[in-house]
């Protein structure tokens, strides 16, 4: 199970300039690949790229292959590549299909527009429930709920579809730190299960935890791109736009006041 | 705990129980189709019945029975008056003064006349108005509007068209909230919503700016996860469940229809008053 892009380049619709340029990326399967940059860098832009959004439902141009186990998807209509490749929004609210009262119902949506079979789909949105721990909420009002449940909510939608690999823009902007540490906890569980994950982000700290991979984008093109590690130390990174993880901020801010950084090293780990 | 445990797990499986669960009265347990057949058909049987006898009866034996019946009295009366209050009172003023037949006068206001006709012609069109706001209010308080989505998908209807008419009622309250959300954020930033007529107008600006704008990129975004939960695959989609139905439901549809179709050719005719 891989996705793999190759010299991939994007233009929207009436617009020159490239929003993606050369973009490389291969997607295996359990890995998790963290993507930051600053604004407008176009990490939104990647997202719908690989999720096959764009061109087929925003428009605009594309060049470069992209592939599904070796397969170019080309020729894919999108509800085709929607089973394959799950993609989830910043806006929780945006996500939900508004027709659905129940929370299992928004969930066995997508399914349900593929055409599963009834008992397959209860069984794929339980087990989605399940994955995210919110089986509780299985008979909630969806538009009811805080905007931390709501993007779980959105993500098990996802997982229900069973896609290969899943695609999350931003899935913590809008949310606060509890909302955020949910969304965190999920995305591990569900790389400990073997779903391959593209995560946009620009909290670097939740990247350092969950990614195996980060690559940093500047306009359009791949500037950093290599573990984890490397890549959240580099210290380009404030050039990008990006701001490191808390822990090697705390240690480059002491090592330039003069403060020897082992005094913080049991405080910056915890 | 372990066998609480035990218990919530042993529900979360199979299909539930409480999906579709049943209103909370026999009303509220008709058939979505049922009930919106019966809305329409008093809303255009109270138009193409004439006089004041007509639509009264109507309103009592189509709206306020059932509603009696579904316990939503109270709401009813409640929503379908405010739903209907400005233009009920707009259309009996307009009447009640200035109906063009009036001879015999009842008030005097300066120049302008209240006539008996007018009174019988205001009140008439005040029936009819009622009607169909009660109507209306009494199926939206009985009936999910997804519920009625589902039902005409079943009976083959595209899930698109029902889907984009009740995502459109649902956006209503979204846009709402956005609008009071922006004009408190631009009123903390020092915009004047309140103070003369000139300075409002100009501060609303804004506020519908982002409003449309917000809407615009918000509807883009539901697209784009709606076709990315392969909304867009043609042909049919698996229904979980649909809403109860029964013969004598589809009788009593069929009737209903044909009753308004005889009330309207015989109108068209020139029977009644
Ligand atoms: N629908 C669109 N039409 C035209 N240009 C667009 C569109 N969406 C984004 N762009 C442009 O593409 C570039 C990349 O934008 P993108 O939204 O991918 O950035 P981003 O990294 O996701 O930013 P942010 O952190 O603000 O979400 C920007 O220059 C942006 O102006
Ligand atoms: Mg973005």
């Amino acid at each position: 199970m891989s996705l793999a892009l190759r010299g991939v380049g994007y233009r929207y619709p009436g617009v020159a300039v490239p929003a993606l340029l050369d973009v490389d990326l291969h997607l295996g399967s359990g890995e998790v690949v963290g993507v930051t940059g600053a604004s407008e860098s176009g990490k939104t832009t990647l997202c719908l790229v690989v999720s096959g959004l764009a061109p087929r439902v925003v428009g605009g141009r594309i060049r470069g292959t992209i592939t599904l186990d070796g397969e170019s998807v080309d020729d894919w209509p999108m509800h085709r590549l929607a089973g394959r490749v799950g993609i989830g929004f910043q806006d929780p609210t945006s996500q939900l299909s508004q027709v659905a009262v129940t929370v299992f119902e928004e969930v066995a949506f997508g399914p349900m527009n593929l055409g599963v079979a009834r008992d397959a789909i209860v069984e794929r949105t339980w087990e989605a429930l399940g994955t995210l721990r919110i089986e509780g909420l299985a008979e909630r009002d969806p538009r009811r709920l805080s905007g931390g449940q709501q993007q779980l909510v959105a993500m098990a939608g996802l997982l229900a579809m069973r896609p290969a690999h899943l695609v999350l823009d931003e899935p913590t902007a809008q949310l606060d730190p509890a909302g955020t540490r949910l969304v965190a906890e999920a995305v591990e569980r569900l790389a400990e299960g073997g779903a391959s994950i593209l995560i946009t982000e620009q909290k670097t700290d939740l990247l350092a935890s969950v990614a195996d991979r980060v690559v940093v984008l500047r306009d359009g093109r791949f500037a950093l791109d290599g573990p984890t590690d490397e890549v959240l130390a580099d210290p380009r990174l404030i050039e990008l736009g990006v701001r490191e993880p808390a822990p090697l901020r705390l240690r480059r801010l002491a090592a330039t006041a003069g403060v020897d950084p082992a005094l913080l090293q049991p405080a910056a780990d915890a | 705990m372990a066998g609480r445990e035990r218990l919530t797990r042993a529900s979360h499986s199979g299909l539930p129980e409480w999906l579709g669960r049943p209103g909370p009265s026999a009303y509220h347990r008709l058939n979505p189709l049922t009930k919106a057949t019966l809305a329409t058909v008093t809303a255009v049987a109270a138009v193409a019945l004439g006089g004041l006898v007509g639509p009264a009866l109507l309103v009592i034996g189509a709206v306020l029975i059932p509603a009696v019946a579904a316990g939503v009295l109270g709401r009813l009366l409640r929503l379908s008056l405010l739903l209907a209050l400005p233009i009920a009172i707009s259309a009996f003023l307009v009447n009640l003064f200035f109906f063009p037949g009036g001879r015999t006068e009842l008030l005097r206001i300066g120049p302008i006349v209240a006539t008996a006709e007018g009174l019988g012609f205001a009140l008439e069109i005040l029936a009819r108005i009622l009607a169909i706001s009660g109507a209306v209010t009494l199926f939206y308080l009985t009936t999910r509007p997804s519920d009625l989505v589902l039902d005409l998908e079943r009976r083959g209807v595209s899930p698109r068209i029902g889907f984009v008419a009740n995502a459109s009622v649902q956006a209503v309250p979204a846009m709402v909230e956005r609008a009071v959300q922006i004009t408190a954020a631009q009123r903390a930033r020092g915009l004047d919503t309140e103070g003369s007529p000139l300075r409002r107008a100009r501060g609303i600006l804004p506020i519908v700016g982002p409003v449309i704008l917000g809407s615009i990129a918000e509807v883009e975004e539901r697209t784009m996860a709606l076709e990315a939960r392969a909304f867009g695959r043609p042909g049919r989609r698996t229904l979980l469940w649909a809403p109860h139905d029964t013969a004598a439901e589809g009788v009593v549809r069929w009737l209903l229809l044909a009753g308004l179709l005889v009330l309207v050719v015989a109108r068209l005719a020139g029977v009644g008053p």
